[in-house]
């Protein structure tokens, strides 16, 4: 397959400029390139969702043209989507024929059919599935695998996946890899999109950075390194490895007993979470998503009601105090959704950024708000964050995600917090971006402010933080030092504790989840 | 047609002045909503004039009707404003309320009870000099139309009852709760229902009262009353904390919450203020018109037409001002043109419909307006 000379502009945006590709069958190709750089786009131009604005695409030779995803099925063809399109209640054999049913007669699906048709190519490819379990009840990365075999039975030669280990813990990531090679090994060609350095060098066989629409270049993982190709990737030398001296920690500000929450379905989110949090640390809470970390945000931020334990802070009882009385009592916090929580998006930056001391002098006087104080206030925090805006006037909704983050993070360390709650604070971010959050964040701790860190990404935990805690089921089920801590062991906590086939805590996991 | 230039003015600065950027996505900045609502008014013209050709008459000949009727003389002027008055204070009402993010229907009710408060107000208190009589007999209107609105408020804000339902039955309410009252304890006429004149010291001053010049009209002080709220609330949304947190609760209740905004009580407030606005209106109607309450059979429409006012002008006083200086504009001309240019009055309401149909499908007008500008190849922008 070759694709030549891709070219696909938005309004305003050049997303491919120019880009050559090829990928010859049996080898795993990695896209690298940060958020936003144009790799999701070329693979839907190559899988027929969007139409190139110039150049050509060959399959075996052949100039194809690629108008929907059925011809790109047709040919060959298969993607697999970052957020896993199956359909939940219907069984694992369902979701794999779904689109190209064995029929009986016209009407009537050939369900014995279908099943053994699964339990073919899952021989076939080594991929082993239950073909009768239903897809709500059963674990991400056996999803993932449901995803790939449906690709596969459509016939895929070409297969696509579109950051396929967001979503996985270290041991499934390994479990990923040994599928990739196998498939491989059987003459696929795989695309492999992905942001996250350390995987490409161990899963890929090609690597294509691509950098702002273009082919930054084009290596062989033996050939380099992770730091060679985060500079590819961004353009400039890259600290990779954050830098941060000994955590010295002081006096305890935050601490939590037996806290106990539901969630918005009413399901119990937190079963008796309890650690302490210490002046000029940070405690980094890994987990997969979905098992409470949301919520013990909440409940420490004062967003959601603890039905049990006690929270104090710097000894004195603050349970079940409201937003505003946590924010005065010193916990800023960094939302993890900052477009729905962290930012009103129809505010301008300088509104935006009074959202938690606008009531206050010098910014009220009486019922008056005093928009010169407002906006000169802004200019000052737009330049220390260096927020990359035209101007404190424009609305936080026409910035980059980064520069969102920004304006959220130097309105939360405008407040001077002494506890600060930072949820995936870098999600979505861009390399550049995560430097910059990181470099606060320690920043911040070496000020002698308590972190209380929640990230999915391990990476993130383990080179931030001082100590970590591991969630699963709504418990802390594990706390190391990150000086001790071993990425092999905090996976195996992540997932419950051991046992990894698709038992029961599979199936917890999976409803967790949902939930 | 010329003439339809002036009326509507600017919306003025909108709640994020400048900046549009345009290398991320197409923002509507508050130059080219005027651009729309002028484009609206025009082609809404245009519609009309095609269906007065329609009819067999001139549309020119109709056009002029329209414009005699409100520009022909002082009186006519005024006449004109005793049409618009009422239509910024409803307009108002529903723009403050929108801006919290709430869609209050009911200032049609809001506006009943405020009449029939003033009207009473009006005449129970005796021995006031008039600014005190006057003020208080404004600020029962307030209170009723607050009053009104409180039960929406409540249910919304506190058991999440969607207020659009509980506005709209509370329209139902007022028609015949002030039907019940005005046949009943507060009927002060043998056998008409109506209430009592209010006294002399609550009625709002005329500008042309018939006595001093010839030209004559009702228009009276509660013109600058609407203008004055008007002011009050560009302040109140826009230069204050208050509005900065009604607007963030109306914007993003989740982030208003995370950083410790109540939204529930700010949710309350606006609707309170919301009816409040629409109730002085209906009591600038009595202490300024009508001098008493008449039974309202059925509604008097300002509350409705205020949600026309209210999307025309962007839910910003300024354009409140403009949508209902149009809207009055188009009411009072309609009759005109049909005595004179026999036209029926119901073009006018095809004239409104069809402007209110571009205003609220800006896209369309925007998407016809790039068309004409650059050709057809944004056609697959969005």
């Amino acid at each position: 397959m070759q694709m030549k000379g891709i070219g696909k502009v938005f309004p305003g945006v050049v997303a491919n400029d120019g880009i050559d590709l090829e990928i010859i069958p049996g080898e795993i190709h990695t896209l690298l390139g940060e958020n936003g750089a144009g790799k999701t786009t070329l693979m839907n131009v190559l899988y027929g969702l969007y139409q190139p604005d110039a150049g050509e695409i060959y399959l075996r030779g052949r100039r194809v043209a690629i108008g929907d995803p059925n011809v790109a099925i047709a040919l060959g063809i298969g993607m697999v989507h970052q957020h896993f399109m199956l359909i939940p209640p219907f069984t694992v054999a369902e979701n794999i024929v779904l689109g190209d049913e064995p029929r009986k007669g016209r009407v009537f699906i050939d369900m014995k059919k279908a099943i053994r048709d699964v339990e073919a190519i899952s021989e076939k490819y080594g991929l082993k599935v239950d073909p009768l379990a239903r897809v709500e009840n059963i674990s991400v990365s056996m999803q993932q695998r449901v995803e790939i075999l449906k690709a596969l039975h459509r016939g895929a030669e070409i297969l696509i996946l579109d950051e396929p280990t967001a979503v996985l813990i270290p041991q499934e990531v390994r479990e990923l890899k040994m599928i990739t090679d196998n498939l491989a090994a059987q003459g696929k060609a795989i695309i492999f999109i992905t942001h996250k350095l350390k995987e490409v060098m161990a899963m890929s066989h090609r690597i294509t950075v691509i950098r702002r629409g273009k082919v930054a270049g084009s290596v062989n993982p033996q050939e380099t390194t992770p730091a060679a190709l985060a500079s590819m990737m961004v353009g400039r030398e890259v600290l990779l490895q954050v830098e941060k001296g000994p955590a010295s920690p002081g006096e305890t500000l935050l601490s939590v007993e037996n806290l106990e929450a539901v969630n918005n379905r009413k399901l119990p989110a937190l079963r008796g979470i309890s650690f302490e949090l210490r002046a000029g640390e940070i405690l980094g809470i890994a987990g997969v998503d979905g098992n409470g970390q949301s919520e013990l945000v909440e409940v420490i931020t004062g967003l959601r009601k603890a039905n049990g334990g006690r929270l104090q802070i710097k000894g004195r009882d603050m349970t079940n105090k409201g937003p505003r009385q946590m924010a005065e009592a010193g916990v800023a916090h960094i939302p993890e959704d900052r477009q729905k929580r962290g930012l009103i998006l129809d505010f301008n930056v300088a509104e935006n950024l009074i959202l938690g001391s606008y009531f206050k002098r010098p910014f009220a006087r009486g019922i008056n708000l005093r928009y010169d104080r407002v906006y000169s206030h802004a200019r000052e925090l737009i330049k220390e964050f260096d927020v990359r805006t035209p101007h404190e006037k424009t609305p936080a909704k026409s910035l980059s995600g980064g520069n969102q983050q920004k304006v959220i993070l130097a309105r939360e360390f405008d407040m001077s917090p002494e506890i600060l709650v930072a949820a995936q604070p870098t999600r979505g971010l861009d390399v550049g971006a995560i430097e910059f959050v990181h470099h606060r964040l320690v920043e911040q701790r070496d000020k002698g402010k308590a972190i209380l860190l929640v990230s999915l990404e391990l990476d993130e935990i383990l080179s931030l933080s001082d100590r970590i805690a591991v969630m699963y089921g709504g418990k802390i089920v594990g706390m190391v030092d990150a000086a001790d801590a071993d990425e092999e062991e905090l996976g195996l906590m992540m997932a419950g504790g051991g046992q990894r086939d698709e038992g029961e805590s599979a199936a917890l996991r999976g409803a967790t989840r949902n939930a | 047609m010329r003439e339809k230039k002036e009326v509507v003015p600017a919306p003025a600065g909108a709640a994020t002045p400048v900046a549009s950027t345009p290398w991320r996505g197409l923002r509507l900045g508050d130059f080219e909503r005027v651009w729309i609502a002028v484009l609206a008014v025009l082609i809404g013209m245009v519609v009309g004039a095609l269906f007065v050709l329609w009819s067999g008459k001139n549309p020119l000949v109709a056009y002029q009707a329209l414009w005699q009727a409100s520009f022909a003389n002082w009186s006519s002027f005024g006449e004109m404003l005793v049409n618009v008055t009422p239509l910024i204070f409803t307009g108002l009402a529903i723009a403050f309320a929108f801006r919290a993010g709430l869609f209050n229907i009911g200032a049609e009710g809001q506006f009943i009870v405020g009449q029939i408060a003033a009207a009473w107000a009006g005449y129970a208190f005796t021995g006031l000099p008039a600014v005190l009589h006057v003020t208080l007999a404004l600020l029962a209107g307030f209170l009723a139309g607050a009053l009104w609105a409180a039960v929406p408020a409540y249910l919304k804000a506190k058991r999440g009852v969607h207020e659009v339902i509980n506005t709209i039955m509370m329209n139902y309410i007022a028609l015949y709760f002030t039907h019940f009252l005005v046949n009943g304890v507060l009927r002060g006429h043998p056998y008409l229902p109506v209430t009592k004149e209010i006294l002399p010291t609550a009625r709002l001053f005329r500008f042309l009262p018939n006595a001093l010049i010839a030209e004559s009209s009702r228009v009276n002080a509660g013109f600058l009353v609407a203008l004055a709220c008007a002011l009050l609330v560009y302040y109140l949304m826009w230069k204050t904390t208050v509005g900065y947190e009604i607007r963030a609760v109306g914007l993003n209740p989740t982030a208003a919450e995370y950083r410790g905004i109540s939204v529930a009580k700010n949710l309350i407030l606006a609707m309170l203020v919301s009816g409040g606005l629409a109730g002085i209106g209906g009591a600038v109607q009595v202490l300024g018109i009508q001098y008493k309450f008449y039974d309202i059979f059925s509604f008097t429409n300002y509350g409705f037409d205020g949600i026309a006012v209210a999307l025309i002008g962007n839910n910003h006083p300024a354009g409140v001002l403009g949508g209902a200086l149009l809207f009055g504009f188009l009411a009072r001309g309609g009759t005109a043109m049909q005595s004179i240019a026999e036209v029926p009055k119901e073009i006018i309401n095809i004239i409104q419909a069809a402007i209110i149909i571009f205003v609220a499908a800006d896209m369309m007008i925007r998407r016809l307006f790039r068309l004409k500008r650059k050709g057809v190849t944004d056609g697959a922008l969005e």
